[in-house]
């Protein structure tokens, strides 16, 4: 059974954003105009965090893609009273929306803050509405939607695999945040094979987690920037 | 003052259930039409979509879930109260029980419709019932609020039971009294009291067993709810403390509302001559313990996170000492501390008129305490990137204001249909008889109380 995991090299992320736009438009996430956005509805599956060092001019902007960490010891399962949140075989936070009743509990156990509630039913100016995925369904109001690792990719690329009665080759996954990166910042494979570059990358000593000492125990791994002094 | 009769006390109490006056009607029209604008409100909400309430990323619990807790909180003051001076057989209590019984009861209803309308789908609440269901899907019982929903259930169900079970006589006496239609139904809620000794036998044993059944049942509740913050990794929630801290603000603040809704009985309903000062007196006291407890556990919380340090919880702690949140946190200390130490801790201040401000300063204070025990730790967890705030917007205050007036308008109709003092239970206070007080208690009596 497969494990998926990913990898993110700061030293490699320039913070352009390239992979918030690609998961916007595999994901069928609605946008939600300034006025909501203003509010804090705002969507994004994957967020590129910036954080900024020193006084200005001296300033130094740290960017740090986000996404559902994908935990292995996730804090927002177990609170779901319906199991709208649950764990899958191969190690996923799924999120079964229509099991979902909208407790928001889930969000906030999220030590990560990477879960987004539907206040409004989607809507999607014209012709924007035609572009959507046919793999990935459509939220309604009232429930949580999340990073998936774009398991509509996995499944089909497993599919795939079996129909040609082989393995899914290493780097034959990409979801689309991994796709959309420019400079290659992103990287996703299987970390139960330990040849796969994910692995390779997570092991790095340069690897850490994102808020480690809480124990959520989470699949993606940053690689700390060196060409910082 | 005089000791009324038992003529007097049917006659005093059982007046306001079969007068009515245009401000009865009054009352019912103002209470019901606020409901009413909180009912609309909520419809609203779901016909719109729930982004008209103010909730965001990442505060996704705020107004809603503070009126859970809250009303939950309430909901103490029926059955840890009267189940503890039943058990106590305090003579004072004799007047004050059903007040406290009615709230909890009914505070309790109104708490448990937070849960559902806080949610994203409300409509699909019926999946936290344990149903056989086509897909074998059961509810997740790791979760804390499938808990929540057991446990209320329990309190709900057992302290409707302590409510009616000492109700039964009175309705027995309702029933003699009236007539026709009235006379059947009362007939019916009577349950066939005819004042038996073995019905009497039988009436205390069942009421001492829900006195001794409730308090572990209350406690256990608000414990629980305490559970819905303390299991989460949130700064500020995941604290040991929450469970007893949660369940003595929940006696303090029940305390405090049946000060008050005491106060507004005496008034209204004439009952000078049962609800004395000594009672307010004594509750009062008992308001001041729970201060000081109160006092001592927030003390605790706050030294514990300060001395630790940690990061994260320091943010919240912050925002809250002087920070966006400090106003409201300062409010809080003077409602539910100093307040009611100096009112209630001053012999002079402990009057019926100082119990009122001490109530109305511990209630606000104690709305104001679940709102920041929610609301600064999500919208300040961990990453600085994702912090938020949160402003309530008028659909939740609306609902918000619904609940009290709600709260009022059952209690308006309650009084209006069941007596709202124990007739029987003055009655044996004043004339105690052995087959139904334990020999070995003194009993106050009504006319001469003394602290």
């Amino acid at each position: 059974m497969p494990r998926w995991g990913m990898a993110a090299d700061l030293d490699r992320c320039t913070g352009c954003g390239g992979c918030v736009v690609a998961c916007h438009a595999e994901n069928n996430i609605s946008t939600v105009g300034d006025d909501q956005a203003s509010r804090g509805r705002a969507k994004h599956w994957i967020r590129v965090e910036r954080y900024y060092e020193g006084e200005f001019p001296d300033v130094r902007v740290k960017f740090r893609p986000v996404m559902c960490q994908q935990c292995d010891n996730a804090p927002c399962e177990p609170v779901c009273p319906t199991y709208a949140s649950h764990h899958t075989d191969d190690g996923l936070n799924a999120q079964v929306y229509n099991r979902c009743i909208g407790t928001r509990y889930c969000a906030n156990a999220c030590p990560y803050n990477v879960r987004f509630f539907d206040f409004f039913n989607p809507s999607w100016e014209k012709p924007l509405h035609l572009q959507l995925n046919p793999d990935v369904s459509l939220r309604e109001v009232g429930v949580m939607e999340k990073c998936t690792f774009c398991v509509q990719r996995i499944k089909s690329a497993q599919i795939g695999a079996k129909a040609g009665q082989r393995e899914v080759r290493d780097g034959e996954i990409q979801p689309a945040c991994v796709q959309g990166c420019p400079s290659k910042a992103l990287v996703f494979g299987d970390l139960e094979d330990p040849e796969s570059e994910v692995s390779r990358l997570s092991r790095s000593p340069r690897g850490t987690k994102l808020l480690e000492d809480l124990g959520t125990k989470p699949k993606v791994a940053y690689l700390a920037r060196v060409s910082q002094t | 003052m005089s000791h009324p009769t038992g003529a007097e006390m049917n006659r005093d109490l059982l007046h306001p259930l079969f007068n009515t006056s245009w401000r009865f009607w009054l009352l019912v029209a103002v209470f019901g039409g606020v409901v009413l604008f909180g009912a609309v409100s909520w419809a609203t909400q779901l016909w719109l979509g729930f982004g008209i309430a103010g909730l965001n990323w990442p505060v996704y619990w705020a107004f809603y879930v503070t009126n859970f807790v809250f009303w939950i909180g309430i909901s103490h003051a029926g059955t840890l109260i009267s189940a503890i001076l039943r058990l106590v057989n305090a003579g004072w209590r004799r007047p004050v029980t059903r007040c406290a019984e009615v709230i909890t009861v009914f505070a309790l209803m109104i708490g448990a419709m937070f849960p559902i309308i806080h949610l994203g789908r409300p409509w699909l609440a019926f999946w936290l019932f344990p149903y056989p269901s086509e897909r074998l899907i059961w509810p997740n019982f790791r979760s804390p609020l499938v808990w929540d929903f057991f446990a209320i259930n329990t309190y709900l169900t057992g302290s409707l039971l302590f409510l009616y079970l000492p109700i039964i006589p009175d309705f027995a006496a309702v029933r003699d009294k009236a007539t026709g239609l009235r006379r059947r139904i009362y007939g019916a809620l009577a349950l066939g009291w005819r004042g038996t000794p073995k019905q009497w036998h039988r009436l205390e044993t069942a009421m001492s067993i829900m006195a001794v059944a409730i308090i572990p049942v209350a406690v256990s509740v608000h414990t629980i709810v305490s559970f819905d913050f303390s299991m989460a990794p949130v700064p500020m929630w995941n604290t040991t403390i929450f469970g007893p801290y949660f369940v003595a603000g929940a006696i303090f603040s029940g305390i405090a509302g049946l000060l008050l809704a005491m106060a507004v009985l005496r008034r209204f309903l004439h009952l000078e001559a049962y609800l004395h000062p000594v009672h307010f007196e004594n509750l009062g006291k008992l308001l001041l313990v729970m201060a000081l407890l109160w006092g001592y556990f927030v003390f605790n919380e706050r030294l514990v996170t300060y001395y630790a340090n940690e990061p994260a919880e320091m943010a919240v702690f912050w925002s809250t000492q002087s920070g966006a949140f400090a106003p409201l946190y300062w409010t809080m200390v003077i409602g539910n501390f100093v307040l009611p130490l100096i009112l209630m801790g001053i012999r002079r201040f402990r009057t019926i008129t100082g119990c009122v401000i001490a109530s109305i300063g511990v209630i606000v204070g104690m709305w104001l305490e679940r709102f920041l025990i929610i609301v600064p730790g999500l919208s300040q967890k961990y990453l600085p990137y994702s912090f938020g705030s949160y402003r309530p917007q008028p659909v939740e205050i609306v609902i918000t204001t619904a609940t009290f007036a709600g709260m009022a308008l059952l209690y308006v109709l309650f009084a209006k249909v069941v007596p709202i003092i124990s007739i029987w239970e003055l009655k044996a206070g004043e004339h105690p008889s052995p087959s139904l007080i334990p020999p070995a208690t003194e009993e106050h009596r009504l006319g001469d109380l003394h602290l």
